[in-house]
């Protein structure tokens, strides 16, 4: 058996688009082996073909050698590929213990039978969730592992890890990879999916470039340089390495926190943004920052202390009110928050705005246009136009639209969240610039992230640990300092 | 330095300990309201507490929570039907047109009478099918396909009757709306029954936990190797078939079709369903909370009519109630509900 899977020329057209044009690849067996490439690069299309959801319109796929099952034949197909798809397929509505026998529970379910085999089951996998608990409640990471558990306990020994990383935090990510090491010690062969460059190196033995649909490039990840395989994906010989801007933070203090609380989630919380400086925050998933950075947009309201934007004290959690004192915000999670998929582009863009588009309720479609088309410019978004829906835009161009609306308004202070998850390199690059153009007018912007690379644009850092800033970064950190903070092993 | 086992996720989901035993009184919310309307029945009319009575009670909600079962079905999985209550006149109509004489206002065909039954399941079942092929096979919306569906199957039952009662019945589709077995009318065992099979089906077999994943995540049901286009077709026949089956039952009690036979009941059904705890979102509910919900409902209607309050009033009443049903349910399942 030369490889473990193996999926040659594979054509699959939907409508006019063609999502993979003559593409393929080949994994050997117990290797990890990690599929990058830009958004609509053909990822996902490929994921599907190999796990049987869709069929190729041209090739084929083999595994072990041998031609795929057909269609229909759901149980084949699981026994000889697992997939924890980027889309959660956990049922909330159900139990953990019902979600990892989901149409195995036999014709008549006998619920004690069927706990205790999923406590076994999840004991098997060291994975540490309550059998009975609603899959709806648990979090994140817990919700991967128990498709994990559920993945593998078909007898599959090659999973596919779809952007497994993308809505986990530090510590969560080295739980993960520390498992994917496990399994690859027991001979499981892994596909992984990611837009982190650097969790390719970490965790992968070969990588697969796809771009514009088509295959471009497999290659042993030991002997490829960094820069080369940005290139593969971006098609671009330029490094994309980011070029930190030095700049000098004025004096003027444009959003200042004293003695912020927040019940469970941060505690005696002081800062201050300056005019013309990014000011990062950092810490893990519990260290309360995302619930501090939506307490100063004005999405959440502290239990005590208070909010100056401006000079001014906008109503705590009162968004309208931190808007009009000139506060501009990127919402944690796009999808929720971010904008309204049917909506244009043009609409989403200039919401905040839509009062100065006209008047007496009025809104003007013309100075609408103009007024996004401005920001599609300036943010360089990939878009049809000024009218097309957002709904249409591959997630980097999305998100360029949602600091479209925290910066169609010239804000003069701005908190961005989490502004990178899930967009390609290329897009991340414009939207931290996007951040940087913004304070290089003169606004202050706090940015909390999880990626270390983006904090690199801050000109200090401020790290949370269980609620609490513990320290002040300056510029020039290394990640592995900044991390042993985060993880609170040194102050 | 950090001393904690890697395998160990950092938040656990604070649901440890007895709250999944606590789960299945969910269901239950609605007791206490129960409890609290046999209460004050029991003080606004004497009578009220008597065997006759309950009975009475029961026998007037078998039919209406037929459809309760059914809808509740179809919440589960994720869709809607809103053309029940249509098929309930139509349904046992059109089955007693094909059987009697063109002189009582049939087609004259003289097909025997003891497949009247037979004849109006086939056609619940025919037009459940209908909507099934509608909104799953064309990908419809489930809520305009029976909003259209409600309109035209009535229409099916005003353009052959020309809107006139059907008084002439054969016998066989009077019985079981009408017989009494064991000391309780017929229509109160068989609904019994359903709504016993019904608890078991959806509680305790594949096929009945497959419309909790289809409702909860139809991608991931498929994913699991559900055949969702299968199930979900197979839920619409059914629920067509339930409501003709509710339009028998209904049919023997009253011993004549008129035109209006189960018009207007849908709001009652999706009231009940929904204080009963299924969500109108899919995947959420059980079927003994829907009957829980149908109880309410009639207990509500029955106190009032003791009461003597006027049928011109009751609807502000009933909506009230069903307000006061949701807030006390909202209060005692502690969630927000969609």
């Amino acid at each position: 058996m030369r490889f473990h899977v193996e999926a040659r020329n594979i054509t699959k057209r939907f409508g006019p688009t063609t999502a993979l044009n003559n593409a393929g690849i080949e994994i050997a067996p117990g290797q990890t082996h990690a599929l990058v490439g830009r958004n609509g690069a053909g990822k996902s299309t490929l994921v599907s073909i190999l796990t049987g959801l869709q069929r190729p319109d041209e090739g084929e796929v083999l595994f072990a050698g041998e031609a795929a099952p057909g269609p229909a034949d759901r149980d084949a197909w699981r026994r000889r590929v697992a997939c924890v798809y980027q889309k959660s397929t956990i049922i909330p509505a159900l139990t953990v213990a019902e979600n990892l026998f989901l149409n195995r529970q036999g014709r008549y379910v006998k619920w004690r039978e069927l706990r205790s085999k999923a406590r076994d089951l999840l004991a098997t996998y060291e994975v540490d969730v309550d059998a009975e608990a609603l899959a709806g409640d648990l979090g994140v990471e817990q919700r991967q592992l128990v498709e994990i558990a559920r993945a593998l306990s078909f007898g599959a020994t090659f999973i596919i890890l779809d952007e497994p990383t993308a809505r986990l935090d530090g510590p969560a990510i080295e739980r993960l990879f520390t498992r994917m090491r496990a399994l690859r010690e027991q001979g499981v062969t892994m596909m992984y999916i990611s837009h982190h460059l650097d969790e390719v190196y970490e965790i992968c033995q070969s990588v697969t470039v796809f771009r514009d649909a088509r295959h471009v490039m497999t290659r042993p990840v030991a002997e490829l340089p960094h820069d080369e395989l940005v290139s593969a994906m971006t098609g671009e010989a330029t490094a994309v390495a980011h070029q930190t801007r030095r700049r000098a933070p004025g004096d003027l203090v444009v959003l200042e926190a004293t003695g912020l609380s927040l019940r469970g989630r941060y505690e005696g919380v002081g800062l201050s943004v300056r005019a013309g400086e990014v000011v990062g925050l950092a810490g893990s998933a519990s260290s309360g920052k995302i619930g501090l950075a939506e307490t100063l947009a004005g999405l959440r309201k502290a239990d005590s202390g208070r909010i100056t934007v401006n000079g001014r004290r906008p109503k705590p959690g009162d968004v309208p009110a931190f808007l009009a004192a000139g506060l501009g915000f990127v919402p944690e999670d796009r999808h929720h928050e971010g904008f309204v998929p049917l909506l244009s582009v043009a609409e989403n863009s200039t919401m905040p705005v839509m009062r100065r588009l006209g008047s007496f309720g009025l809104v003007s479609p013309g100075r609408r246009r103009t007024r996004a088309k401005q920001m599609i410019r300036e943010l360089d978004i990939k878009t049809g136009g000024p009218d097309q829906p957002v709904a249409e835009l591959s997630g980097g161009n999305a998100q360029k639209v949602v600091f479209a609306r925290a910066l169609v308004d010239d804000p003069t202070a701005l908190v961005v969240m989490n502004p990178t998850a899930g967009v390609d390199v290329k897009s991340k690059q414009a939207l931290l610039g996007a951040v940087e153009d913004a304070v290089e007018r003169g606004a202050g912007a706090v940015l909390v992230s999880d990626e270390l690379d983006d904090l690199r644009i801050c000109d200090r850092v401020l790290v949370m640990f269980h609620g609490r800033i513990v320290k002040d970064v300056p510029r020039g950190w290394t990640d592995h300092e900044l991390v042993a903070v985060m993880e609170g092993i040194e102050q | 330095m950090s001393v904690k086992p890697f395998y160990k996720p950092d938040v656990t989901p604070g649901v440890h300990g007895p709250k999944p035993r606590l789960a299945r009184f969910r269901d239950l919310t609605l007791v206490p309201v129960i409890v609290l309307l046999l209460v004050v029945g029991a003080f606004t009319d004497p009578v009220f507490l008597t065997g006759g009575n309950i009975s009475n009670i029961l026998q007037q909600q078998a039919s209406i929570s037929l459809l309760v079962l059914a809808e509740a079905m179809i919440l589960i999985a994720g869709k809607f039907d809103l053309s029940l209550e249509s098929t309930v006149g139509t349904a046992p109509a059109i089955a007693v047109m094909l059987v009697i004489p063109a002189a009582a206002g049939g087609f004259g065909l003289g097909l025997p009478g003891a497949l009247v039954i037979p004849l109006a399941l086939l056609v619940g079942a025919a037009i459940g099918a209908f909507n099934g092929f509608l909104i799953i096979r064309f990908q419809l919306s489930a809520f305009i396909v029976t909003l259209a569906m409600l309109i035209i199957v009535h229409g099916l039952l005003l353009g052959p009757t020309e809107g006139k009662t059907l008084f002439q019945l054969p016998d066989s589709i009077l019985y079981l709306g009408s017989v009494t077995w064991l000391g309780l009318p017929a229509a109160i065992w068989i609904a019994g029954v359903l709504f016993a099979v019904g608890i078991f089906v959806l509680g305790y077999t594949r096929a009945g936990r497959s419309l909790y994943a289809i409702g909860g995540n139809a991608d991931a049901a498929r994913a699991a190797g559900i055949r969702v286009h299968r199930v979900l077709f197979g839920v619409f026949v059914i629920g067509g078939m339930l409501a003709a089956l509710a339009g028998i039952l209904e049919t023997g009690r009253l011993g004549a079709i008129g035109s209006n036979m189960g018009v207007g009941w849908i709001f009652m059904v999706f009231a009940a369903a929904v204080i009963g705890g299924v969500s109108m979102d899919g995947g959420k509910g059980t079927i003994l909370g829907a009957l829980t919900g149908v109880l309410v409902i009639g207990l509500v209607q029955n106190i009032l009519t003791l009461k003597g309050v006027s049928g011109f009033w009751q609807p502000v009443v009933y909506g009230a109630i069903i307000l006061i049903a949701l807030m006390i349910s909202r209060i005692a399942g502690g969630k927000a509900q969609d």
